[in-house]
């Protein structure tokens, strides 16, 4: 392997050549190269992603023709799966699997993570969960109907074929704890001689905080998942009142585990914008350690807060209180992350590529979910707002305008790394303010619809919420317009692209010294780390 | 260049075992969070349930257990300090224990069940409450513990090969600590159903 | 790429120390079922998951090397002991206040 010099794009060179033991498909199946698994996840989840709109178009094209394009149990299936997917296929691996594995070897001087076999387990385990939560759509009850909760004791009784799904979703659960465990143990033992703790990239950071969250919160879904199986196949009835069970405690374990999972969704896609902010505004970020201890501030406080989920299910006032104070307490470490972009900016020579208008517009959707979520965990307005479709705008707003947009951020701003082409800039900025613009008529509506009264997952209303239903589908629309112009866009560079230069944005990290893409073992010669 | 998936960090390969068995502590966490609410709400059924066990034979089993777990300790000192053959007589001793925990774990249920104790029987459902979520905490909480010590056995009988294959060395014992990590693991979490069960009648 | 560190876990502990642990749990492994038969009425169950706790402790700290282990692994298993705990307390401030 010779050296070369300053790191052109070389694709004769990259690992998309370095095929390894095996050739053609197997060459992507059966490598353990961490890149090459990345990418594998990538068009994975992309493609969950696909299904998952899809999905949602349709719902929202029922609630304005109630009962006419989907009947009511069709509505519960499909609102259902488009959870499930959205979620544990989607959002949850979402960020780690993809942009972690290509990036965080080769952001801390590495060759690959610590457990690469491991790590191509993970992609099989995750198939398989992904392969069963879709059998369970066509095989004897049919598609799940309990929405992505699985709440007992329904979810013990219901005719659906919940069993498989639910088996699927921990199949799943084991393949993000493996890759929680792999990126921590790589953070811990494979970072390159100089890469000390305060200078890992800041998307590092967050990965961290996040493997310990898949860690130490996913087992207990994996627990509740095994009581709902044993449950239903041999009556063990830990949640079913008439053995004497408390369907309140699954709900506990649920969220125990779920609410965390928020932030194994969010975390890392804050680590992405606290990348990209100071690369378009050339300046460091402001305040470098107050974001990276406030990645394991909101991932330890926020393992606490789960209660808020639960204000009207008849738990005790005294837990009602302390959650709800807790809850108050993650906005500290998540405005501190805020603060500190907003100054990043701050007299900054700011450069307005593609990543940072979809890094900016994460800032601004996130800051609306998350300040509704300081309303909604406060106790008595969320006696009112509880299963309205506040909520529903408030968590699409932090999931779909977080997450999703910081995924958005780094397809935009790794893409020229991960793939060695550009994309044209025009149509992305186009795209993005289509996709922008129709997210706020879709979710926006929404906050009003709740406000209203309008519950959520209801498939008919009374005539008076008719406006703002049609608005919201409106939105739909206009955003589906967008994501395809963002993917036709991508999908046209990939093939079509110019040659992408090693370091396109002027970014410090160390993925942006090697080539793009880049060679087999991420580095021709160890970077310095300065 | 060496391959970093050949790089041999056993340190590295030992933390990964504990975040593993950190999941392992969540996992069993939440049945015995679902334990500890259920017997503060129902405390004398579960006396009265409690009754049912076989204490004499909990009391074997732990010891067999304990000393199994003496055991897979000795063999890694055994490999450590070069003694191959009786690392490899010690890890068969702890297969042989793990077995017979099993076996006798297998009377405890078939006696139980016999009896018509077991979740969703009709004689289960016409007692209290609290005596039904005690059964039924009993058989989840020792059946996903049988099955890790079953897991158990069947990695340490791989160790055994890899011992023999001389895949495992004084150099190179990674495997052979983690396995017994693990069986340590399973161990302790037995150390705290044993009185949860038999002990508070 | 692993930078400079005591190689700790190379350290072999001798057979004896591992006969001694065993011992010992063995007779607290008496000493709880005394303790169980012995009528404590309330206390029993705390006597006993205390005995239980030493003995979990005698095999984490011996058979698991966790003595012999640098402080950054004693403190992460602290961690993950300390939320477990955390997370039973807020269970029961919803349960036992209902």
């Amino acid at each position: 392997m010779g050296s070369m010099g300053n790191g052109t794009s070389d694709y004769g060179n990259s690992f998309y050549r370095e095929k390894g033991r095996y050739k053609g498909i197997l060459s992507w199946l059966m490598s353990t190269d961490h890149k090459r698994i990345g990418i594998q996840y990538l068009a994975a989840i992309l493609t969950f992603f696909s299904i998952g709109v899809l999905l949602g178009l349709l719902i929202r094209l029922s609630l304005i023709a109630p009962g006419k394009i989907l009947g009511q149990n069709t509505y519960n299936q499909v609102f259902s799966v488009h959870g499930i997917l959205m979620i544990f296929l989607f959002i949850i691996p979402g960020v780690p699997v993809a942009f972690g594995n290509f990036f965080l070897p080769i952001m801390i001087g590495a060759r690959d993570v610590a457990f690469p076999r491991l790590n191509r387990l993970t992609w099989w385990l995750y198939l398989t969960g992904a392969v069963l939560v879709a059998l369970s759509l066509f095989t004897s009850g049919g598609p799940p109907d309990t929405g992505w909760t699985f709440y007992a004791p329904y979810s013990i009784k219901a005719q659906a074929n919940i069993t498989l799904a639910v088996t699927g979703v921990f199949v799943l659960g084991f393949s993000s704890i493996l890759t929680g465990l792999n990126f921590v143990t790589t953070i811990h033992r494979l970072r390159a001689p100089g890469m000390t703790w305060f200078k890992l990239p800041l998307f590092v950071w967050t990965l961290y905080a996040t493997g310990w969250v898949q860690m130490l919160a996913t087992p207990v879904l994996a627990i509740t998942l095994v009581f709902i199986i044993l449950g239903r196949v041999f009556g063990v009835g830990f949640f079913d009142p008439s053995k004497g069970g408390d369907p309140i405690l699954y709900e506990h374990l649920f969220w125990t585990y779920s609410h965390p999972a928020v932030y194994i969704m969010v975390l890392p896609a804050m680590g992405i914008i606290s990348e990209v902010i100071p690369v378009f505004a050339r300046k460091t970020i402001f305040g470098y350690k107050a974001v990276a201890f406030s990645a394991l501030g909101i991932a330890s406080v926020g393992y606490f807060v789960w209660g808020h989920h639960m204000f009207t299910s008849g738990m005790s006032d005294t837990a009602r209180i302390i959650f709800s104070f807790i809850t108050f307490l993650v906005a500290v470490p998540s405005g501190i992350k805020i603060f500190n972009w907003v100054s990043t900016l701050y007299k900054g020579s700011i450069v307005g590529r593609a990543p940072l208008y979809f890094a900016l517009s994460f800032i601004f959707l996130f800051s609306i979910g998350g300040l509704t979520g300081l309303i909604i965990g406060s106790l008595a307005p969320n006696l009112h707002l509880h299963g309205t479709y506040f909520i529903v705008a408030h968590f699409h707003y932090v999931m779909f305008g977080g997450a999703g947009f910081a995924m958005l951020t780094a397809l935009h701003y790794w893409f020229p790394k991960m793939f060695g082409k550009m994309y044209p800039e025009k149509p992305a900025k186009i795209g993005w303010f289509i996709l922008f613009s129709g997210f706020n008529l879709l979710y926006f509506s929404m906050f009003i619809l709740g406000y209203k009264g309008m519950p959520r997952r209801y498939f008919d209303y009374p005539p008076e919420y008719f406006n703002l239903h049609l608005m919201s589908t409106i939105g739909s629309w206009i955003l589906a317009a967008g994501l395809a112009i963002i993917a036709g866009n991508l999908l046209w560079a990939l093939f079509r692209g110019s040659k992408a230069p090693a370091d396109p944005w002027g970014g410090k990290t160390l993925e942006w010294q090697t080539a793009s893409p880049p060679p087999a073992e991420n580095f021709y010669e160890m970077p310095a780390v300065k | 260049m060496e391959k970093s998936g050949e790089q041999r960090d056993h340190i590295g390969a030992k933390y990964g075992m504990w975040f593993f068995l950190f999941t392992e502590i969540l996992f069993f966490g939440g049945m015995f969070i679902l334990y500890s609410v259920y017997r503060a709400k129902y405390a004398h059924d579960f006396h009265l349930a409690a009754a049912e066990e076989n204490l004499l034979l909990g009391s074997i089993n732990t010891a067999v257990l304990l000393t199994s777990s003496l055991a897979i300790a000795l063999s890694i000192s055994a490999v450590k300090n070069g003694n191959y053959r009786l690392s490899v007589k010690l890890q068969t001793a702890t297969v042989l224990m793990g077995l017979a925990f099993l076996v006798i774990k297998y009377f405890e249920w078939t006696d139980k069940i016999s009896k018509g104790i077991y979740p969703d029987s009709p004689v289960l459902l016409k007692i209290s409450a609290g005596q039904i979520l005690f059964f039924g905490l009993y058989y989840v909480m020792t059946g996903l513990h049988g099955l890790h010590v079953l897991i158990g056995i069947v990695v340490i009988s791989f160790m055994i090969y890899f011992t023999r294959a001389g895949d495992i060395t004084s150099e190179n014992f990674s495997k052979l600590e983690n396995t017994g990590l693990y069986w340590h693991f399973v161990d302790i979490v037995w150390i705290y159903l044993f009185p949860l069960f038999y002990l508070i009648t | 790429m692993v930078q400079g560190e005591a190689e700790k876990s190379g350290h072999i502990v001798p057979y004896g120390t591992y006969v001694y642990v065993w011992v010992a749990l063995l007779l607290l492994l008496a000493l709880t079922i005394v303790v169980a038969k012995v009528e404590l009425s309330k206390y029993g169950v705390f006597v006993n998951l205390l005995i239980a706790s030493i003995k979990a402790g005698l095999v984490l700290f011996f058979f698991m090397h966790l003595k012999y282990e640098r402080w950054l692994l004693k403190a992460m298993l602290f961690m993950v002991i300390a939320t477990l705990t955390a997370v039973i307390a807020l269970f029961f401030a919803d349960v036992m206040f209902r």
